[in-house]
C-alpha cells in the first residue's frame, strides 16, 4: 500500500476509494477486462469513450517497456493511469512539474497516436475529431474532417513555421506536441479532484 | 494643453443650459399675448435637453481623456469622469448657487445600472464563471455579509468610545452603513479592471463577486433599514429569521425570475426569422422586463438581469441573425459604456452639494481604515478556505489584488441616497463618508492598482487568438475528464457538466434553438468559422492593400503543387496537408470547400494511378491555385514556358471569339445555332476518339491547355457581356458547357469530347425520360453529404445555385432537338450519356449535392466500364477539371451567393462563350474595367 501510495502519488485514502471502485468495476475480479468498463453508465453517452478505455490498456502508458495492448489491467496498472489525473501538489518544484506536465501530455499523445509510430498523422486526427464531433448529430462527418485537416494546418504552422514548397508535414510528434501546448495551463486543466471521502454529491 | 481646451469647450456647453434657463423665462412672459411665429419654449424641452446635453458632455469628455494616451494609462478613466464632474459640478454651483444635478437613485437603478449589468451577463465568460461559482459565491456571500458586520460593529465600537463625539445613531443605524458600504461595487470594478487585465481566473472571482453580492447588499439593506424603521427595542428573534429567509427568497427568487425570462427571451428569439429587423430589441426589452420585475417583487434585480444575460445569451446568439448578433453587441456595448461615464461623472457632480455634508473625520477615516482592514481580513481568511478545496491555487499576489479590487461604486452611493433622514438621523453624515469611500476607491486604488499588478507580477491575460487545436483539445478534455470521474466514481464538476451539456442538447437546444441554429452551434465548428472567415477577410484586405483584387485572379504559378491528392496513400494524405500547409503559409487558406473537395478526389481510389500520371504532365490548371494567395510573385521558368504557349494560344482564341461575339448581336438565335453546329462537331468529334485518332503525345496536355486559353481570353469577353453579366451570380455548369462554344472554333478535339458529354447529357434528359436509370444509386452514401454543412449559418447557398444550373439546363434544352439521336447510335457516345445523364439527374434534385461527387462518379464510372486508356485519362481530366470548376464555384460561394437566373434574356446569355471562370462580381467589375 504505501510503496503505492509512493509511486502513483494518491494519499492511501483515496487509495482505498479507487481500490473499492476497481472491485465494483471488475466485480471483485483481480483485473479489469475491456468489458467492464462497459458496466458504466455514465460512460455510454461519451463519444470518446472508445479513446479512453483503450487509454486504460495501452501499455505504453502502463510504463511498461513493451508496445501494444493489455488485454486486462490490475490495480496498480489502474492507479497509475490515474494517477495521470492527479492535480498539482502544491510542493512541487520547477523540474517536478515539468516532468508531471510532460507525463499528462504524453497520456494525451498517445491517446490521438492510435497506431504507436509517434505521430499524429492527419487520419488519426481525423479520427478524433470525428469521435469528439459525433456528439451533434447535426454535424457531418465531413464538417469534422475538415476542422481537423485546418487544425493539422495549425498544429503545422505552430510547429515548423514556414514550410518549404517540397517540405511535407508527416504528423505531429510529441515534441511539436509540446510546442503545440506550450502556454496552456494543462496542468490545472486536466485533473481530477479525488475525494478522500466515498463519493457523495460534491458540487465544486 | 488639448485637454485645457476641451475642458474649456465643454464648460461653455455647461453653462449654456442654465443660461438658456433664464432667457427663456423672460421671453415667455413676453410673448403670451400675441401669437408668436417663432416661440422659444425652454421649459418645454428642458428635461431631456438637460439629460441629452450631460451625455453629449459625459461622451466629449471621454473623447477628451483620450486624446492623450497618457493620461488614461496612468488614470483610469472613472476616475478622470469623477474628477471632472466635481469639477463641472462646481462650476454649476458657482453659476446657479443651488446644486441641481444629482445621482437620484431612482435614474441610477432604473436606467442607468440595468445596461451595465446586462452587458456583463450576457457577456459573461459562462464556463469561467460557472467554474469558479463555488468561489465567487463565498466572496459574494459570506464576504459581503462578513464586511458589512465587522464594519458596522468595529465602527459603533469605536463610537461608544467617544471618539466620534455625538451621533444620533444606534448599533443599527451602524450595521445599516456597513451594509451598504461593505458591497464591491461592480461598475467600479468592471471600469477599473478591464483596464487592467489581470488573469481571468482573478478577474472573474472579483467580477463575479461584485455582482452576485448585489442580493446580499439588498437584503441587509432592507433588512436594517426595516429595523432602524421599527426602532432597536422592536427587533425580535423572528425577525432575524425572517431577515435571513428574505435573504434566500431574494436571492434564489432574483435568479429564477432571470433564468424565467431568459428561457422567454431564448424562445421569443427562436421566431423572429420574419422580424429580423427588431430582433435586438427583443434582447434589450425583454431582459430590462427582467430587472423590472424582479424590482417589481423586491427580489434581487441586478441577479435577475445577470442570470437572464448569462442563460439566454448561448441561445440568442445562435438563433438571431449575424447582423443582429453585431448590432445586439454593440448596442449594449454602447449602452453600458454610456451609461457607466454618467454614473461617475454624476459621481462627481452629486458631490458637490453644501447641503449632503457633515464631516467627520474619525468616523470617515475610521470607515476607510475598516473596509480596507476588513476586506483584507475577509479575503485572507476565505482564500484559506478555498483554496482547501481549488486546484487552481489562488496566491498570496491573487489575495492582494483581489482585497486592493474592492472598489465602492455608485451601488454604494444610490443606496445611502435612499435612506430617509426621518429614520436615520445621520444621514447627511452616512451620505457624505460614502462619497468620500467611494471617491477613496475609484480614485485612488484605480490608481494604484495598476502599478500595483505591474509591481506583483500578477498573471496577466495574454489576449489570444482561438485556436482551433486548443478548443478541440479543450472538448476532449471535457471528455476524457469526466469519462476519468466515471470511471473512478467521483462525482466532481466535470461530471456535473457533462451532465448538464447532455440535458442542454437533448432538451433545452430542442426548444430554444431554431433547427439551422442548431445544426452549426458547435464551438468548434464556430472557431473554425471564424478561423475561415478570418483568413477570408485578411486576403480581400491583402488584395486591397494592393490595390486591386486582380491578384486573386492573377496567376500565381509558384504556388502550384506538384502533390498528388487523389491517392488514398498515407503518403498523400500527409502531403496534402502539407499542401495546404502552402496555403497558410502563404498565409491564406480561403476556403474550406476546396479542401473538401481535394478530400473527397483522394476517396477515389479507382483511378489513382491515371491522376498520378496526369498530375505530373498536366499544366497546372489555374483553378488549382487561384483561391491560394502567394506573397510570392516571382515565377518558375518552367511556368514561363507555359505561359508562353498559353499566350500564344490566347490570341488566337481571342482572335476567334471576338469574331464570334461580335457577330453575335441577336445573342439568342445566333447563339442557339453556334450551340447546334457545335454540338453536331462534338458529336463526330467524340466518335472519333475510339478510333484513336488523339494526338499521341499528350491529350491531356493539350486540354488542359484549352483551359488556360479560355481563362485568359475570358477577360475580354466579360468585356463584352460585362453589362448583362453583372448582376447575377453565373452559375458554374452553365460555364463548362459554354466552353464548348468557344472552344470549338478551334477545333481542338480532346476538349470537345469532354464537353460533349455535358451538353448532349442535357438534352437526353428532357429529350427522353426512358432512360431509367437512377443515377442516385452510384453514389457512395459518404459523398452525399452536402458539403454546405459547414457553413449553414450561411443559408442554403448551395441549393439556389444548383437550382440555377437546372434552371439553365432547362432552358437550353429545347435548342438540340435532334442531336441526342445523333450521338445515341453511337456505342461510345451512349455511354457518356449515361454518364452525362446521372450527373445531370441529380442536378435537377437539387438535394444539395456537391456537383464534384457526381463528378467523382462519373470518373469512377467510367473506369469501370474499361474504356480505352486514352480516354480513361480523359475522363479523369475532365473529373479533374469540373472538380476545380466547382471548387471555384463554390469557393465563390462562400462569400457570393449566386442569385438564379431569372430573367430569360439571362438565361440565355448563360450560354455565350463566356469564360469559364467566373468571378464573382465585384471581382469581376474590377477585372474588367483593368
Amino acid at each position: 500500500m504505501r510503496e503505492l501510495a509512493d509511486r502513483t502519488g494518491f494519499t492511501s485514502e483515496q487509495i482505498e476509494h479507487l481500490h473499492r471502485r476497481f472491485k465494483q468495476l471488475s466485480q471483485d475480479q483481480l483485473t479489469i477486462r475491456k468489458e467492464n468498463f462497459d458496466s458504466i453508465p455514465d460512460l455510454e453517452f461519451n463519444p470518446i469513450r472508445g479513446k479512453i478505455v483503450h487509454a486504460f490498456f495501452d501499455k505504453r502508458n502502463l510504463r511498461q517497456e513493451s508496445d501494444g495492448l493489455a488485454d486486462e489491467i490490475n490495480f496498480e496498472d489502474f492507479l497509475t493511469i490515474m494517477s495521470y489525473f492527479r492535480p498539482i501538489e502544491m510542493n512541487m518544484d520547477e523540474e517536478q512539474l515539468d516532468r508531471f506536465r510532460k507525463e499528462k501530455l504524453k497520456f494525451l499523445f498517445h491517446m490521438y497516436d492510435s497506431d504507436h509510430d509517434g505521430k499524429i498523422t492527419l487520419q488519426e486526427y481525423r479520427n478524433v475529431v470525428e469521435e469528439l464531433l459525433s456528439g451533434n448529430p447535426h454535424l457531418e462527418k465531413e464538417s469534422a474532417r475538415s476542422i481537423a485537416d485546418g487544425a493539422m494546418m495549425e498544429a503545422a504552422s505552430i510547429c515548423v513555421g514556414q514550410m518549404g514548397p517540397d517540405q511535407v508535414y508527416e504528423g505531429i510528434t510529441f515534441e511539436d506536441f509540446l510546442k503545440m501546448w506550450q502556454g496552456i495551463d494543462i496542468e490545472t486543466k486536466m485533473h481530477v479532484r479525488f475525494l478522500n471521502v466515498d463519493t457523495i454529491a460534491h458540487c465544486y | 494643453m488639448r485637454q485645457v481646451f476641451g475642458v474649456a469647450l465643454l464648460l461653455g456647453l455647461m453653462a449654456l443650459p442654465a443660461a438658456l434657463g433664464q432667457r427663456s423665462s423672460e421671453i415667455h412672459k413676453n410673448s403670451s399675448q400675441s401669437f408668436a411665429i417663432v416661440s422659444f419654449k425652454w421649459d418645454h424641452v428642458k428635461e431631456p435637453y438637460i439629460i441629452a446635453l450631460w451625455i453629449l458632455v459625459a461622451s466629449l469628455a471621454k473623447i477628451v481623456f483620450h486624446l492623450s494616451h497618457k493620461v488614461t494609462r496612468v488614470v483610469p478613466e472613472s476616475a478622470l469622469l469623477i474628477v471632472l464632474g466635481v469639477f463641472l459640478g462646481g462650476i454649476v454651483l458657482a453659476a446657479d448657487h443651488i446644486a441641481s444635478f444629482s445621482l437620484t437613485p431612482t435614474v441610477f437603478f432604473f436606467y442607468l445600472l440595468p445596461p451595465i449589468v446586462l452587458d456583463a451577463g450576457y457577456f459573461m465568460p459562462n464556463r469561467l464563471f460557472f467554474g469558479n461559482l463555488g468561489s465567487i459565491l463565498l466572496y459574494a456571500v459570506i464576504g459581503t455579509v462578513w464586511n458589512a458586520a465587522t464594519t458596522g460593529l468595529s465602527l459603533y465600537g469605536v463610537y461608544l468610545t467617544g471618539i466620534m463625539g455625538e451621533l444620533k445613531s444606534g448599533l443599527l443605524d451602524f450595521l445599516l452603513f456597513g451594509s451598504l458600504i461593505a458591497a464591491v461595487d461592480p461598475v467600479a470594478v468592471l471600469a477599473v479592471f478591464e483596464e487592467v487585465h489581470v488573469n481571468e481566473v482573478l478577474f472573474i472571482i472579483v467580477f463575479g463577486e461584485s455582482l452576485l453580492n448585489d442580493a446580499v447588499t439588498v437584503v441587509l439593506y432592507n433588512v436594517f433599514d426595516s429595523f432602524v424603521g421599527i426602532g432597536a427595542e422592536n427587533v425580535t428573534g423572528i425577525e432575524c429569521v425572517k431577515g435571513i429567509v428574505s435573504f434566500f427568497v431574494v436571492s434564489l427568487g432574483g435568479t429564477l425570475v432571470g433564468i424565467f425570462f431568459a428561457f422567454l427571451l431564448s424562445l421569443v428569439s427562436r421566431f423572429t426569422k420574419h422580424v429580423r429587423i427588431i430582433e435586438p430589441g427583443f434582447v434589450f426589452v425583454i431582459s430590462y422586463l427582467s430587472y423590472l420585475t424582479a424590482e417589481m417583487l423586491s427580489l434581487s434585480a441586478i441577479l435577475a438581469i445577470t442570470f437572464c444575460g448569462i442563460c439566454c445569451q448561448k441561445y440568442v446568439k445562435a438563433n438571431i441573425s449575424e447582423q443582429s448578433s453585431t448590432t445586439v453587441r454593440y448596442t449594449m456595448k454602447m449602452l453600458a459604456s454610456g451609461a457607466e461615464t454618467i454614473i461617475f461623472m454624476f459621481l462627481g457632480i452629486s458631490a458637490v452639494d453644501p447641503n449632503i455634508w457633515k464631516w467627520n473625520t474619525a468616523f470617515i477615516l475610521l470607515t476607510l481604515l475598516f473596509i480596507s482592514v476588513y476586506r483584507v481580513i475577509g479575503v485572507i481568511i476565505q482564500t484559506w478556505i478555498l483554496n482547501r478545496y481549488r486546484t487552481v491555487q489562488l496566491e498570496i499576489i491573487d489575495q492582494v489584488v483581489m482585497s486592493y479590487g474592492g472598489l465602492r461604486g455608485a451601488v454604494a452611493f444610490a443606496l445611502v441616497a435612499l435612506l430617509d433622514k426621518d429614520k436615520v438621523k445621520e444621514r447627511n453624515l452616512f451620505v457624505s463618508t460614502t462619497i468620500i469611500v467611494v471617491f477613496f476607491t475609484v480614485i485612488f486604488q484605480g490608481l494604484t492598482i495598476k502599478p500595483l499588478v505591474q509591481w506583483l507580477k500578477v498573471k496577466k491575460t495574454e489576449h489570444r487568438d482561438p485556436k482551433l487545436n486548443e478548443k478541440l483539445h479543450g472538448r476532449a478534455f471535457d471528455h476524457i475528464l469526466s469519462a476519468i470521474e466515471d470511471i473512478s466514481g467521483q462525482i466532481g464538476h466535470h461530471y456535473l457538466r457533462d451532465k448538464w451539456s447532455n440535458f442542454d442538447r437533448k432538451f433545452l437546444r430542442k426548444i430554444l434553438m431554431r433547427r439551422s441554429a442548431q445544426k452549426s452551434r458547435d464551438q468548434i465548428l464556430n472557431v473554425f468559422h471564424e478561423l475561415n472567415l478570418k483568413d477570408a477577410i485578411s486576403y480581400v484586405a491583402e488584395g486591397e492593400r494592393r490595390g486591386s483584387l486582380a491578384f486573386i485572379r492573377s496567376p500565381s504559378t509558384d504556388n502550384m503543387v506538384n502533390v498528388d491528392f487523389s491517392t488514398p496513400l498515407p503518403s498523400t494524405v500527409e502531403s496534402s496537408v502539407s499542401y495546404l500547409l502552402r496555403e497558410k503559409a502563404g498565409p491564406v487558406c480561403l476556403d474550406m470547400q476546396a479542401l473538401e473537395q481535394r478530400r473527397k478526389s483522394i476517396r477515389d481510389t479507382e483511378d489513382t494511378l491515371a491522376h498520378h500520371t496526369l498530375q505530373q504532365y498536366l499544366y497546372k490548371p489555374r483553378q488549382e491555385h487561384k483561391h491560394l494567395y502567394s506573397r510570392h510573385e516571382i515565377m518558375h521558368s518552367e511556368d514561363d514556358k507555359q505561359d508562353k504557349e498559353i499566350f500564344h494560344r490566347t490570341m488566337r482564341k481571342r482572335l476567334e471569339s471576338f469574331k464570334s461575339t461580335k457577330l453575335g448581336i441577336n445573342h439568342s438565335k445566333k447563339l442557339n445555332k453556334i450551340h447546334k453546329r457545335d454540338r453536331g462537331q462534338k458529336r463526330r468529334n467524340s466518335s472519333v476518339i475510339p478510333n484513336g485518332n488523339i494526338p499521341s503525345e499528350n491529350p491531356v496536355q493539350d486540354f488542359t491547355l484549352k483551359e488556360k486559353d479560355l481563362e485568359f481570353s475570358e477577360s475580354e469577353e466579360n468585356n463584352d457581356y460585362e453589362t448583362l453579366h453583372l448582376g447575377k451570380g453565373v452559375d458554374f455548369l452553365a460555364n463548362v458547357t459554354k466552353q464548348n462554344f468557344t472552344d470549338t472554333p478551334a477545333g481542338d478535339m480532346d476538349h470537345d469530347v469532354e464537353m460533349t458529354e455535358y451538353s448532349s447529357s442535357d438534352d437526353q434528359l428532357n429529350q427522353n425520360g426512358s432512360v431509367s436509370v437512377n443515377p442516385l444509386h452510384f453514389f457512395p452514401s459518404c459523398l452525399q453529404m452536402p458539403w454546405t454543412q459547414n457553413y449553414s449559418s450561411l443559408e442554403n447557398r448551395g441549393n439556389i445555385s444548383l437550382s440555377a444550373v437546372s434552371e439553365y439546363i432547362a432552358s437550353c434544352d429545347p435548342n438540340v432537338p435532334d442531336l441526342f439521336w445523333e450521338s445515341g447510335t453511337d456505342m461510345n457516345n451512349k455511354e457518356t450519356v449515361n454518364s452525362g445523364y446521372c450527373s445531370e439527374v441529380s442536378f435537377k434534385s437539387e438535394n444539395s449535392q456537391d456537383e464534384n461527387t457526381l463528378l467523382m462518379f462519373e470518373g469512377l464510372e467510367d473506369s469501370y466500364m474499361k474504356e480505352p486508356q486514352e480516354k480513361k485519362m480523359l475522363l479523369d481530366v475532365e473529373a479533374n477539371y469540373r472538380s476545380a470548376a466547382a471548387r471555384r464555384v463554390q469557393s465563390r460561394r462562400s462569400f457570393h451567393r449566386p442569385k438564379p437566373l431569372h430573367h430569360p434574356k439571362l438565361q440565355k446569355l448563360a450560354s455565350l462563350p463566356a469564360s469559364c471562370h467566373v468571378p464573382p462580381h465585384s471581382l469581376e467589375q474590377e477585372e474588367t474595367q483593368l
